[in-house]
């Protein structure tokens, strides 16, 4: 398969710094791509490698196979979504989006005729006269979109296009970038600190920590294969369990991962194979589609369990914090990880 | 409740009377004190003067508002206007890579050390700085000293040979007042520039150039425009204090008045007040055309 973005041991160091410590990635042709991580992880460091705002202390950036190193931004044939969108407030809304082909010589009418055909594509028909701050954020987002994708680019890249929306818009933006970019068929390349985002839409996510690269992988095997303690407890929710308690329960000094949903309260039967602890419960929270629970065990270990409450009608055993509890789950359920340090 | 909390929540609760008791003593200051004695002293430029008797009397007349069409005072008018203009052009050509570069590459210390050396030159006083300027640009000052160092003295006698431009020396030259004027102003117009300049989002250049556009064309599509409110903000300081001046004009350069020394010698040796107020009207005529025209080209659409 054909690479469009290829990394190869990148790092970049702001003085003392390493933004960027040592990644390698490859970003296969007409793939959503997240990179995934907390703030400071250098997910965005990477992406602004990617669009030439920053040039790599070392290590070599293939963009479709040819050396990005010493090309200015303007000449690489990617485009941007920024987070703050950085819409010129200058110009109206048509004038936005035909900014990249008016910098490159496109005849008026041409550039025109493709700035509207963009806007319509983000339902933003009509809007072309607009300046700017006239319109509200999510509109805000869908001009950056399209000022990007008029240029037709090969890769496009996104840094936290979403952070600024409030939850439902941003859940409806969601699905329609997933769809334009299965329509148009043009990699992208995604920033985000949000999990269920960076799971939800793309096919593969790179989970960043501290400068470096912690897991590679589908949204699945990312979530039910965490490789390391971080990658666990960043993508969705998780139980660590780490050392003596580790290796009594699972035969294993290794730490492993145990999902909150995949832990049931009670006793297991009598001939499962399943593994069974106690505890004391410590507090119940009501959330709606879900339970949760905090147990502590014998051993000072928290365990946090979460029982759907798929029964429209009232949950069948009544728990009290305090009471002793049991809880198991099966074997397969835990995964082990690499024994490096948590988030 | 004490008088006070209740006077407190009175004027919580009246949001519009606690506005009203604020403003009250500024706007009558600012009304009664700025733009009532302006207007006044425009009421008079419609008084009558009389030539021999040297006095005033209230009579309205347009006499003085005509007058300034006299050849002889519409040349004064033009030579300001001519010299206003030559000096906002050149003081933002100037100061726009200083304010850019204060902008965007200094931080911390650097930009406090940029901020006083910019704003110190306006510490002292400016009639001692334009003396000194005479002295610089005199016969046998620094200036000429140095075209000769630099074997350039062939070219400074040629320019001061252009009619308009020159004179007999540099400080008696259209060219050496117009030098004094940007000197003196230069600092009005960086600061708005600087301050412009500060508030363009770092993003929207690098946008710019992610969209495929060259540095010179980030700076013509982008830089500029955004920076045309500062650029207008300073001209509006050099153009109208050049309008105003009457310290320069007698100092450095060539004979003949300006606007501010018309103004000045009006109301001091001749006494004829009606003529100094209705001078006064021409550059707040100027720059409220000015500032009509910038404002139609969309100089503070982006505000």
């Amino acid at each position: 398969m054909p690479l469009a973005v290829q990394f190869t041991q990148v790092s970049r160091t702001f003085g003392e710094v390493k933004a960027v410590d040592q990644v390698s990635i490859d970003i296969a042709e007409g793939e959503f791509f997240s990179l995934l991580g907390p703030s400071g992880s250098g997910k965005t460091t990477c992406l602004r490698l990617i669009a030439g705002f920053e040039q790599p202390s070392s290590g070599s950036i293939r963009i479709h196979g040819l050396e990005a190193a010493g090309v200015p931004p303007y000449q690489r044939d990617v485009n941007t979504v920024f987070q703050d969108y950085a819409l010129f407030p200058h110009m109206n809304v048509l004038d936005n989006v035909a900014y990249g082909l008016k910098v490159k010589g496109t005849p008026k009418a041409e550039r025109h005729s493709r700035a509207e055909n963009a806007l319509a594509m983000v339902a933003l028909a009509g809007y072309g006269a607009r300046k700017p701050a006239q319109l509200s954020g999510g509109q805000r987002q869908r001009v950056a979109l399209a000022r990007a994708l008029v240029n037709r680019p090969r890769v496009l890249l996104l840094d936290e296009p979403l952070g600024a929306l409030d939850l439902k818009l941003r859940e409806q933006m969601q699905v329609e970038l997933k769809n334009l970019q299965r329509q148009l068929g043009i990699t992208f390349v995604f920033v985000t600190h949000d999990q269920t985002e960076a799971l939800s839409m793309s096919d593969r996510v790179a989970v960043f920590n501290r400068g470096r690269i912690e897991q590679v992988d589908t949204p699945r095997n990312l979530y039910l294969n965490p490789a390391t303690p971080f990658v666990a407890s960043f993508v969705g929710t998780s139980n660590v369990v780490r050392g003596a308690l580790a290796e009594a329960l699972s035969g294993s000094p290794a730490p492993f991962s145990i999902r909150p949903e995949h832990i049931r309260l009670g006793a297991a039967g009598p001939d499962s194979r399943h593994v069974q602890v106690e505890g004391l419960l410590r507090d119940i929270q009501y959330q709606g589609s879900a339970t949760r629970f905090e147990v502590q065990l014998d051993s000072g270990q928290l365990l946090a369990v979460s029982q759907a409450n798929d029964s429209w009608q009232a949950m069948p055993q009544a728990w009290q914090p305090g009471q002793r509890v049991q809880a198991h789950w099966p074997q397969e359920a835990m995964t082990q990880l690499q024994d490096t340090e948590a988030y | 409740m004490t008088p006070l909390r209740t006077l407190s929540n009175v004027l919580y609760q009246r949001p519009n009377l606690y506005l009203a008791l604020l403003l009250v003593t500024p706007l009558g200051w600012f009304g009664a004190i700025y733009l009532g004695s302006l207007l006044n002293l425009l009421w008079q430029g419609f008084y009558t003067f009389d030539d021999f008797t040297m006095a005033v009397t209230p009579t309205l007349t347009l006499a003085n508002f005509a007058a300034l069409f006299n050849p002889s005072n519409f040349d004064i008018i033009v030579r300001t206007v001519t010299m206003a203009v030559a000096v906002s052009l050149a003081s933002a050509v100037l100061a726009f890579p200083i304010a850019y570069y204060m902008a965007r590459y200094t931080r911390g210390k650097t930009k406090a050390f940029f901020y006083i050396a910019v704003m110190m030159p306006m510490w002292a006083s400016y009639i001692v700085k334009t003396y000194a300027w005479t002295l610089l640009l005199a016969k046998g000052g620094v200036a000429q000293w140095f075209t000769q160092q630099l074997a350039l003295d062939g070219l400074l006698q040629a320019i001061l040979g252009i009619p308009g431009v020159g004179g007999s020396t540099l400080s008696t030259s259209h060219l050496g007042r117009f030098l004094v004027f940007v000197y003196i102003w230069l600092p009005f117009m960086i600061l708005p520039i600087q301050a412009a300049l500060e508030r363009l989002p770092p993003s929207l250049l690098q946008a710019s150039a992610d969209l495929g556009a060259k540095p010179l064309q980030t700076f013509m599509q982008v830089t500029l425009p955004l920076s045309i409110p500062g650029i207008a903000a300073g001209s509006i300081f050099t153009f109208s204090l050049t309008l105003g001046d009457f310290i320069v004009p007698q100092l450095v350069g060539p004979p003949g008045y300006f606007i501010g020394s018309m103004v000045y010698a009006q109301q001091g040796a001749i006494g004829n007040m009606p003529m100094a107020a209705a001078f006064t009207l021409v550059p707040i005529v100027l720059i409220a055309l000015y500032l009509a025209v910038v404002k139609r080209m969309g100089a503070f659409d982006a505000l």
